[in-house]
């Protein structure tokens, strides 16, 4: 299955509805049809390997994508907060090219070989006076096209492209979305940025289920309440730094966004002070928690609104704890816990988390080689409960090693972040003589609150035990984030385990 | 004939259009409006007639299947046919639809 052929159903089932922007005035889904079979045929006459976006959101991203499936080329968004030099280099790396791009973007990177940069409002012009691509001209266009290339993050070396074929997204979608089965008032807001790959898997899921998607085109937490407030907007989707800035503005406004129904969390670990508020703040609305990859296609587990409301409501220890939890897999993937061997862990033990189902792609351009079996190992570390409840607990590369006891920073920083006078927290291992690793934190404390580095001492040692309780307090304004909300521990080790030995 | 996922096929008597997600090896007799569908790209414009006992019509973005055999296709335009591997009626397959998480 290929994507335009989604986006052929979207036009056939419900052409005449917004797909994108404003509720009058939009662009319809017979719009966005017509828009992606001109962006096909534009970008087939020039000879690319790739069709690439340095930008913000706009409708130029589902243009792009269905535009470059129509042509039989993968779509490429990159990251426009970049530094020049890294943007440079991952440019580089996808000629022969075209990349639409903000204006500042080619004064930025300069010319580079086999990559042409075309300004988003010259974009609009050419796509005119173009002769749209023919619909039968994708008919021989296999499933195993990649769809999309997503640079990962890279906190940890080198950005690698993730490839996603068009079997991976559409699968997800078909087995997670009902055809057209938004109701008439929805609307997505979306704010995560085109090169994450819920951006890139919230153009698929909200066509598919025939939902009007707004904007954002940077996230401010302002900019969220005003746009969620006047576009009526009933879906969004946040990673938990947004989620934590906006609650901020709308107790501070007194605003509580009376259509929103359904927020969605995902991209990072959410801190249970900052989602308890969140379902204190807003009862009317149902709140999910998606676990997953760009590697997976987006999400693999979900918590659902439900699970959300009686754990908060639980006296149970066990039910509480589920908040903590990324819920259970979707029933299309299967999870396993493993040991460093590769061999399946029982219930409740921790390993990695590997991972099987049709949206599974794991693989990067260049190192194309096959899953074993389909398992793809996530690298992240977790535990799935006896009832199949799945906790993550960092990356692998992140689990603190003292002495021979592996240390879950997810689990200390959760203790710390229970503290009332803890805003944020974040937990690494830095080296030490003794132990190989210690444990180190770095706090930021809540408005207006004091607390000394012994008292959190004695309340994590009294939360969990002594092993894990931090050797070294350090208290900070804020801690290092990427802005799709990613903890950059691999900087704060490096500052933290730094100045230790100073 | 032969099915492979990612093949789109046309109904002869309606104007059924399906994608195949899912199919077993070897030839397999799907139909619509009881007369065998065409591969889309070989398809012309739909004539004959919907034969009454398999009328009751196909709905855009259904996936219609049968886990037995091992095939499943996707609805993408809807017609008044209906969808058979040979006279055994496809049934609908029900999708467990997930809070949207993106």
């Amino acid at each position: 299955m290929h994507l335009t052929t989604l986006l052929e159903m979207a036009a056939e089932g419900f052409g005449e509805h917004v797909a994108y922007g404003p509720r009058t005035g939009g662009v319809t889904y017979a719009d966005l049809l017509d828009r992606a079979r001109r962006a096909g045929a534009w970008a087939a006459a020039r000879r690319v390997e790739r069709v690439g976006l340095v930008d913000v959101n706009s409708d130029v991203v589902p243009t792009l994508l269905f535009g470059a499936s129509f042509a039989g080329l993968p779509f490429v968004p990159v990251n426009y907060r970049l530094a020049d030099e890294q943007l440079t280099a991952i440019l580089g790396r996808t000629a022969p090219s075209v990349f639409v791009v903000e204006e500042e973007v080619a004064q930025r990177v300069g010319r580079i070989d086999g990559v042409e940069l075309v300004a988003r409002a010259e974009l609009l012009d050419q796509l005119h006076g173009v002769h749209p691509a023919d619909a039968s001209s994708t008919l021989d266009s296999s499933p195993d096209d990649i769809a999309i290339l997503l640079f990962t993050s890279g906190t940890t070396g080198d950005p690698k492209a993730a490839v996603l074929r068009h079997r991976h997204l559409a699968s997800y979608v078909i087995a997670t979305v009902e055809f057209m089965s938004a109701a008439e008032d929805e609307a997505a807001l979306v704010s995560v940025p085109p090169y994450h790959v819920a951006g890139a898997s919230a153009v698929v899921t909200n066509l598919y289920a025939g939902r009007r998607v707004v904007y954002l085109p940077r996230f401010t937490p302002e900019a969220w309440v005003a746009t969620a407030r006047d576009e009526a907007v009933t879906q969004a989707m946040v990673v938990p730094t947004m989620l934590a800035r906006v609650l901020d503005v709308l107790e501070r406004e007194d605003e509580r966004l009376p259509h929103l129904r359904h927020l969605s969390y995902g991209g990072g670990r959410m801190p249970i002070p900052v989602i308890e508020r969140a379902l204190e703040l807003l009862p009317h609305v149902d709140f999910v928690n998606a676990y997953g990859l760009t590697e997976t296609s987006s999400t693999i587990a979900v918590l659902g609104p439900h699970d959300h409301r009686s754990a908060v409501a639980a006296s149970d220890p066990v039910l509480r704890r589920r908040l903590g939890s990324v819920g259970r897999p979707l029933p299309t993937v299967e999870v396993e816990i493993r040991d460093a061997t590769g061999a399946p862990l029982p219930a409740a033990e921790p390993g990695e988390i590997w991972v099987r189902g049709e949206q599974v792609a794991g693989e990067y351009l260049g190192h194309e080689d096959p899953l074993a079996d389909g398992w793809f190992p996530t690298q992240d570390a977790g535990l799935l409960d006896a009832d199949g409840y799945l906790y993550l607990e960092g990356r692998i590369d992140d689990v603190i090693v003292r002495g021979a006891e592996n240390l879950s920073p997810g689990e200390i920083e959760d203790v710390l972040a229970r503290h009332p006078a803890v805003a944020d927290a974040a937990v690494v291992g830095v080296p030490d003589t003794e132990w190989g690793e210690k444990v180190v934190a770095a706090v930021v404390l809540a408005e207006g609150c004091a607390v000394t580095e012994a008292e959190l001492q004695e309340w994590v040692k009294r939360n969990l035990r002594s092993s894990k309780l931090p050797t070294r307090v350090e208290f900070r304004e804020d801690l290092p984030y990427t802005e799709t909300g990613k903890l950059l521990r691999r900087v704060l080790r490096d500052e933290l385990g730094g100045r230790a030995q100073l | 004939m032969e099915l492979k996922p990612g093949l789109r096929l046309a109904s002869t008597v309606c104007s059924t259009e399906v994608i195949v997600v899912k199919a077993p090896a070897g030839p397999v007799d799907l139909r619509c409006g009881g007369r065998p569908m065409v591969a889309k790209a070989d398809a012309a414009e739909p004539s004959g007639t919907v034969d009454p006992t398999h009328g009751d019509g196909t709905l855009i973005g259904k996936r219609y299947a049968d886990d037995e055999l091992g095939i499943e296709v996707l609805c993408t335009k809807a017609g008044d046919g209906s969808l058979s591997i040979g006279a055994e009626r496809l049934g609908v397959k029900e999708a467990k639809p997930l809070p949207s998480s993106d």
